[in-house]
């Protein structure tokens, strides 16, 4: 009996994952959770603020000499700064060419209009890019303090209040984090299916932990300018 | 029963097609949704008209053939295949919409008649195991467990309709390749060629013009033998397992 063999070399392990729409799904998954994980750091760095100018700004300079004397000044920041700004290319390349290929793929639209899937379901593409948009906008503010009013070098905690103090300061920043908390939801729980992590026994406590997620860090975020709004940070 | 009926007309795939409104009447609330159709088309050859086209073969819910996004739901509005869907989950006067699937993956032959070799050739690209034909093996041979032969019967059940696809946003064929993908890899029978089969139903998966997996769940909730979700997790974990294993030889 003949067996069908293969002939040819496979193409390599990097080839095969960009070139798959599953591969490339698990890219986004990989570069979704790096993300993530660093923001809910960040987070949780963001409430110092409640304990005053002092412990904030100390904070923001400990992170400058992070890995002293091994590291040199600010290294451990460009290191993060390097990983996370791969992950996003990585995640915003793929999520574009995967949502072109996903356009294609439909090309006639149902005459019978029928809503689908869940609303943070929905979002992800439109959230994503208000996302990057806010980025940008986030590091010209408070990195660079190029558009910030204050723009004190050195001393976050009152360029922080100074974003704060004002209506588009605060309009953009907590719907931005709303998009945050919306991306997570769904994007926790798809990084999960993704990677394989998901099975039918886990998949409550998955989606458990991506609402927490999406909770927590939403909740965490805009603590800081409604504490700003409420004067309970001054 | 009388019923409006906007139904997807297309005389070939070159040609543009347009949703066409009917009238039916005299319809039974225990036909079913093809029956339905039946009628329209006897109504269409007695004037003279060209009858709406349409898949269709066992209509007892096995063989797969028939499609019909109806309403905006692939196989209408209860979760059966068309052919056992009845006319009794429509209400007397109703304007029904009947579309074909929608996917680049899946041409448009003519009316609601869409081409799904899409699907043979993923199948072919790796569903089936490489044995020796000849008279059964002794069914005791190979011990099975229990969890397994479960799983691997729950995705044998997928009859290859293409619902998933059609209900997907984005086209995509992800469940019904995880399907097939699982019902073989669990079993030892499927094992030697599991890493290649997941990545060679995936590629051509691929290859077909389906869209990727977004995880909206639409598939899922579309398969008329409720092929569950977590299949498609399950298919990524044998997918990045078989690229860790065999990437790069």
């Amino acid at each position: 009996m003949a067996l069908a063999t293969r002939t040819g070399r496979r193409p390599s392990t990097t080839r095969t994952l960009w070139d798959s729409t599953v591969g490339k799904k698990s890219v986004m998954a990989v570069s979704g959770l790096i993300m993530l994980g660093y923001l809910v750091v960040h987070m949780l760095g963001n409430l110092k603020i409640f304990f005053g100018a002092d412990e904030f700004n100390g904070y923001a300079h400990w992170l400058r000499t992070l890995g002293s004397p091994f590291l040199h000044h600010e290294w451990a920041l460009w290191i993060v700064r390097v990983v996370l700004l791969a992950a996003v290319v990585g995640h915003a390349v793929s999520a574009y060419q995967l949502s072109r290929r996903d356009i294609k793929a439909r090309p006639v639209k149902y005459a019978h209009k029928r809503r689908r899937a869940s609303y943070a379901t929905r979002t992800m593409r439109w959230g994503g890019i208000i996302l990057a948009l806010f980025i940008v906008w986030h590091l010209l503010d408070l990195t660079t303090l190029t558009v910030n009013e204050r723009a004190w070098a050195g001393h976050p905690y009152q360029n922080v209040l100074a974003t704060f103090s004002t209506w588009y300061g605060n309009t953009i920043y907590i719907v931005a984090m709303a998009a945050v908390g919306l991306h997570v939801r769904h994007g926790f729980w798809s990084a999960a299916q993704t990677l394989g992590a998901g099975n039918a026994r886990r998949d409550r406590a998955l989606k458990f932990l991506a609402n927490a997620l999406a909770l927590v860090l939403f909740t965490g975020f805009v603590s800081v300018p409604v504490a700003v709004m409420t004067g309970v940070v001054s | 029963m009388r019923l409006n009926l906007r139904v997807w007309r297309q005389q070939n795939p070159g040609a543009p097609g347009a949703m066409v409104t009917y009238e039916v009447d005299g319809i039974s609330r225990d036909m079913s949704f093809l029956e339905m159709l039946d009628t329209l088309n006897e109504d269409l050859i007695l004037r003279g008209e060209d009858p709406v086209a349409f898949d269709h073969d066992c209509r007892e819910g096995i063989c797969g053939a028939c499609s019909l996004v109806i309403n905006g739901d692939a196989h209408g509005p209860e979760r059966t295949t068309t052919c056992q869907l009845h006319m009794r989950s429509f209400a007397d006067g109703d304007t029904i919409d009947v579309e074909p699937w929608r996917a680049a993956a899946f041409p448009v032959v003519k009316d609601l008649v869409v081409d799904r070799g899409a699907f043979d050739r993923i199948i072919q690209a790796g569903g089936y195991i490489t044995a020796p034909t000849g008279s059964a093996p002794e069914a005791h041979a190979t011990a099975v467990p229990k969890a397994d032969a479960d799983s691997a019967f729950e995705h044998a059940e997928c009859i290859g309709c293409g619902a998933c696809v059609a209900a997907c946003p984005n086209g995509s064929a992800m469940l019904f390749t995880s399907a097939k993908v699982n019902h073989l890899n669990v079993l030892p029978q499927g094992s030697p060629e599991r890493e290649t089969r997941v990545l060679d139903m995936v590629a051509r998966m691929d290859d077909e013009g389906f869209g990727g997996c977004t995880l909206t769940g639409e598939c899922a909730t579309a398969c008329p033998k409720g092929i569950p979700l977590p299949s498609i997790a399950a298919m990524n974990r044998e997918w990045l397992r078989a690229v860790r294993k065999h990437g790069g030889n």
